[in-house]
């Protein structure tokens, strides 16, 4: 294992993301921050708890998944884009590192921005809202493999854009509405029955059910299912990326 | 002497059906600067970059200081300097980060003396903190000499280094590879302009539509394949060749005479032809001689190949 290499990889990409400092961390916090006080105060004081919860509470966790998702995405895609595009990717490809210390690189950088905005916000959320997290320990868990997870699915479409329009193509057309819809501001249970039924077809829902299982011990879909459905979406992300680096698939001649 | 790198019947096809080598053999040994001569399109990169791991060959195999680059390609590469024909570089990021980068990317521990050492020479050092997309092309064609040095490689490839580079820059660059020829390093470059070839390589290799045509020292090549040209000025203009001297494939330009003659040939038949001068009552001025530069011998090679 090329240790170094991985290394010299993750700070590459941190100082990027730290160069960008102020972009990458404003833009979550005031994002965030509108939507507590259009949704969770504006609009949450009309409705009443949801499956126990005040709403404010209750989207926090949907929240922090919608933020987390997409940054991790975007990030890992736009990270293994850029030297594509510019075409630093030579360096890479003439380096002595295997395409595993790559993607521990991009991605492992990628999922820390991630999470450093994921906590940013619920950080945040602690200003608006009365929190409790009954499982940490899980919320932690489930954090991170979130972050990996969306950041591995991110590189693979950094791998396959051919320009920036693509790049955003799945983020926005795929990601975000998933999100959106896999109740990170509602519970299943608010919908009428036909449309739970083909909600449960949304990855998403687990993962948020999940989370939001962590920090109020409540849930829509079992807990175990919930890390069932990010280790399958991981193990099948993994696989992509095997097989991208066989093939040397839109990277090599 | 050893050959650091062995390429043995290389082909690349590439995606679209093109074949841009057609079968390359070539051993480069250790210590030499090989200077690669083609015109665009030759395959100069295609090659480079099949050594260096960018581009997968169709067929054939790499070695690099005995590594298999497919098999070993951690220890083949961690021996390989790049330095790309395009100037390829992270705008935003600093000239010492991307060079620590480099050097880090290839496994090697940090060594600031080492990155300090190699800014210094291609005089860098001031420009350290400044970012790439503040540079000039030629700053920045020393900064993707850093990095290609930054992790001490044995063997350097330089795709075109000179191309459009000016000539301090130049200067620079010659002085920096042959420092590092005496550290040892072995050094392929590739480029289109003959005096390059010329001024800096113990050889060359001739290389056109996907084929090495030749490889040879550059002496023996200049001494072999070189045509010499005689000179001789007249005392007393004429303006046709004299009756006489039809047999001797002379030419006649500014009142000069002038006689191709092969260096390597048993006779040259100067001799005979400043005698047959002398019967025809000519008065000589002057004589002279001047070697033909390689790129009459490249011109040469590549038409009857083409
Ligand atoms: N990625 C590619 N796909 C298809 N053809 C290519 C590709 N890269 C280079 N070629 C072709 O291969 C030939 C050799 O190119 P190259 O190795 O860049 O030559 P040189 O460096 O000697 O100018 C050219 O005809 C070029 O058009
Ligand atoms: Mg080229």
């Amino acid at each position: 294992m090329n240790l170094r290499a991985i290394k010299a990889i993750y700070i590459f990409e941190m100082a990027r993301f730290f160069r960008t400092l102020t972009q990458s961390f404003i833009s979550p916090v005031l994002s965030t921050s509108l939507y507590f006080v259009v949704f969770g105060t504006a609009i949450g004081s009309r409705i009443e708890q949801v499956e126990g919860v005040s709403y404010g509470a209750f989207i926090v966790p949907g929240l922090i998944m919608l933020s987390v998702m997409t940054q991790a995405t975007s990030a890992a895609s736009f990270g293994i884009y850029f030297p594509k595009f510019i075409g630093t990717i030579y360096e890479l490809l003439s380096a002595p590192v295997s395409y595993l210390e790559i993607v521990i690189g991009y991605v492992g950088a990628a999922a820390t921005k991630a999470l450093f905005i994921g906590t940013i916000i619920l950080l945040t959320a602690f200003l608006f809202v009365d929190l409790r997290i009954e499982h940490p320990l899980v919320m932690i868990l489930f954090l991170i493999l979130t972050c990996l997870c969306f950041s591995l699915l991110g590189f693979i479409i950094g791998i396959w854009a051919g320009n920036f329009e693509q790049l955003q193509l799945i983020p926005l057309l795929v990601i975000t509405p998933l999100v959106f819809l896999g109740g990170s501001f509602y519970a299943i249970s608010m919908l009428p029955p036909v449309w739970q039924a083909v909600t449960m077809f949304n990855p998403v829902v687990y993962l948020i059910s999940g989370f939001r299982w962590s920090f109020f011990g409540v849930s829509e879909v079992p807990i175990t299912l919930s890390l069932g459905a990010i280790a399958i979406f991981t193990v099948l992300c993994l696989a992509v990326i095997g097989w991208i680096f066989k093939t040397g698939y839109k990277i090599k001649n | 002497m050893n050959a650091i790198v062995s390429i043995q019947d290389l082909t690349k096809i590439y995606e679209g059906g093109f074949q841009a080598l057609k079968g390359v053999s070539l051993d480069i040994e250790e210590g030499e600067i090989l200077a690669l001569l083609g015109p665009n399109g030759a395959g100069k990169t295609t090659l480079i970059s099949t050594i260096c791991g960018m581009v997968t060959p169709s067929s054939g195999s790499i070695s690099v200081g005995g590594f298999d680059i497919a098999r070993n390609y951690r220890e083949a590469r961690r021996l390989i300097g790049l330095v790309p024909q395009e100037i390829t570089l992270e705008p935003f990021e600093k000239v010492i980060n991307t060079v620590r980068f480099s050097r880090g990317l290839f496994g090697k521990p940090a060594d600031p003396a080492h990155i300090e050492k190699i800014l210094r020479q291609l005089s860098l050092w001031d420009k350290k903190d400044a970012r790439i997309r503040q540079l000039s092309g030629g700053m920045k064609r020393r900064v993707l000499i850093a990095k290609a040095l930054s992790h001490e490689p044995r063997v350097l490839f330089l795709d075109e280094p000179t191309a459009g580079v000016d000539v301090e820059l130049r200067k620079d660059m010659w002085q920096v590879v042959r420092a590092l020829q005496e550290d040892g390093v072995t050094i392929i470059l590739t480029t289109h302009y003959i005096e390059e070839a010329e001024a800096i390589a113990n050889r060359v290799g001739v290389i056109d539509g996907g084929r090495i045509l030749l490889v040879k020292d550059k002496q023996a090549l200049m001494q072999q394949m070189g045509q010499k040209e005689l000179l001789i000025e007249l005392h007393d203009p004429i303006t046709a060749i004299p009756v006489g001297l039809e047999d001797y494939a002379l030419r006649l330009e500014d009142n000069h005479l002038i006689y191709t003659y092969d260096t390597a040939a048993e006779r040259t038949g100067i001799t005979k032809l400043l005698s047959a001068l002398a019967e025809a009552g000519l008065v000589l001025k002057d004589v002279s001689t001047q070697q033909s530069s390689l790129e009459d011998i490249f011109v040469g090679l590549v038409g009857e190949n083409g």
